[in-house]
Order: structure tokens, then sequence, then C-alpha cells
């Protein structure tokens, strides 16, 4: 089983739930082993569906925006499905001045965005 | 008179990693959060500084350790004027495409400069395109 420094998992059914475990998604160095360990979680852990919680997420940068784009395509290359919820008012302003809020799935909350695979 | 609190100027001068422009970033915030900026502004003034300075390490100044990022930021009581410099050869940001475009949603770089200009009251680029200007005006009244 791999080791998830960045990322807490639960799964729910065929959805494996994401936590982040940083408050401010933004270093760089950070970024690029928060990345590597979501796509594990495709590419080695074969997971399909995944569900990113972001209710402890208080900031986050373009960068890390890039990760879950790179992430979306893989999830999709690998037939599953990738949903987002949780996010706060301030974060979502950012994926809609980006308009990444068409590109991805975003659910209100963790309830409403399970129900929906 | 005493001099009006909002008033004050930081300048530094980092080596090109992130280590480096994360102190200036976090020593900025500091003081800006001393300030009765909305919570908003908050957010968006550490977004376009967060975008600028790692564009000026990584992009401009290509994490060249011999090469320096200056950041300077004057505050006065009617805005925040902020100006980032590296030492690369500098860009067009006319040429950056439009990250909004649907048919470049799903390419994963190139929303920094938008939402710099999105926070912030002004952000202009130098001619050569390596350094940037940023102002932010205050909340009215405050």
């Amino acid at each position: 089983m791999a080791v998830h420094r960045r990322l807490q998992l639960s799964q729910v059914g065929e959805v494996c739930v994401v936590r982040f475990v940083d408050r401010k998604i933004l270093d760089e160095a950070n970024i690029q082993e928060l990345g590597q360990e979501l796509f594990q979680l495709i590419e080695d852990e074969d997971r399909k569906n995944l569900l990113l919680n972001f209710s402890s997420v208080e900031f986050l940068s373009s960068a890390a925006l890039g990760k879950l784009i790179t992430l979306d395509k893989k999830v999709k290359a690998h037939g599953g499905k990738l949903k987002l919820s949780n996010i706060r008012p301030e974060i979502y302003e950012v994926f809609a001045i980006t308009k990444l809020n068409k590109l991805f799935d975003i659910k209100d909350d963790e309830a409403d965005a399970l129900a929906s695979f | 008179m005493s001099k009006d609190s909002r008033t004050w100027t930081i300048e530094r001068a980092i080596p090109s990693e992130r280590g480096a422009g994360r102190r200036v970033l976090e020593e900025l915030l500091n003081r800006f959060e001393t300030e009765n900026w909305t919570p908003r502004d908050l957010f968006g003034i550490r977004l376009a500084l967060e975008e600028a300075i790692v564009n000026a390490i990584m992009h401009g100044n290509r994490l060249d350790r011999s090469k320096q990022v200056h950041v300077v930021c004057k505050s006065s009581a009617e805005k925040v004027w902020i100006k980032i410099s590296d030492e690369g050869s500098g860009f067009n940001p006319a040429d950056v495409p439009d990250c909004t475009d649907p048919d470049r949603l799903a390419v994963p770089s190139g929303r920094g400069i938008m939402l710099m200009r999105n926070y912030m009251t002004r952000v202009e680029y130098n001619l050569a395109g390596n350094v940037v200007v940023m102002e932010k005006s205050r909340p009215a009244g405050s």
C-alpha cells in the first residue's frame, strides 16, 4: 500500500474519498508531491472513482489547479469519475474565474457528491 | 502630524529559490493581515503575490540561484503597489492564450496571470516582460 503524506483516504462503496492534509495548497514541492499521490491512486492503486473533499483547504494556487486537470484526464482515461465537494466560496471563485467549474463536476457536499456517482 | 500607519515600504532582493519566495510572501501577508483588508481582498492579494513570485522564480529566472527576484511593496492610505522584477528574458503577456477558451479549459497551465488580473485593481508588465506592477485599491472607507 502506498504511503500518502498529503492525503487522507476513506473508501465509501466504490468511491475513494480524498481529504487534503494541507490547508494551503501552494508550495511547489508540496504540489508536486500531492500530484504524485493523487496520480498513484489511479495508476498504481487502480482506484476508479475519486471524490476530492476540499473542506480543509483554505487556499490553492494555479499550479494546484493544473494538477487537478491532469488528474481529471487520468481518471477519465481509466474509465472512472472525479468529483469535487465542500469547496469554500473563496476557492470556488477561483474555479469560476478560470471557468474550471465547467470542467469539473463540483457538488456542495460529500453526501451530494457520493449520491451522484 | 503622525505618519499614516498604512504608509510603508518593503523592498527585498531574493535568490531564485522557492523558500525565499515563500518567506517574502509571508512577510508581506503578515503586514497586510494587520490592516483592514477584507478576507476576500487578502485571499486575492495572496493569490496574486503567489502567482507573480512563482512566475518570476520559475519562469523568469528558471530557478537560477545566481539571478535575483526583486520585490518592492509600497503601501499608502489609498492602495498597495507591488513591483516584482526578475532577471530573465521576459515574455509577452499577449502571447499567453485565454485559459477560459473552451478548447483550452483542459490545459493544465496558464492561469496565473488571469487570476492576478481578476484579483488586483491593475496589473501591468514592462515591455520586456520581466517586471510586473500590480496595484490593489483599499476598500472604500478604510
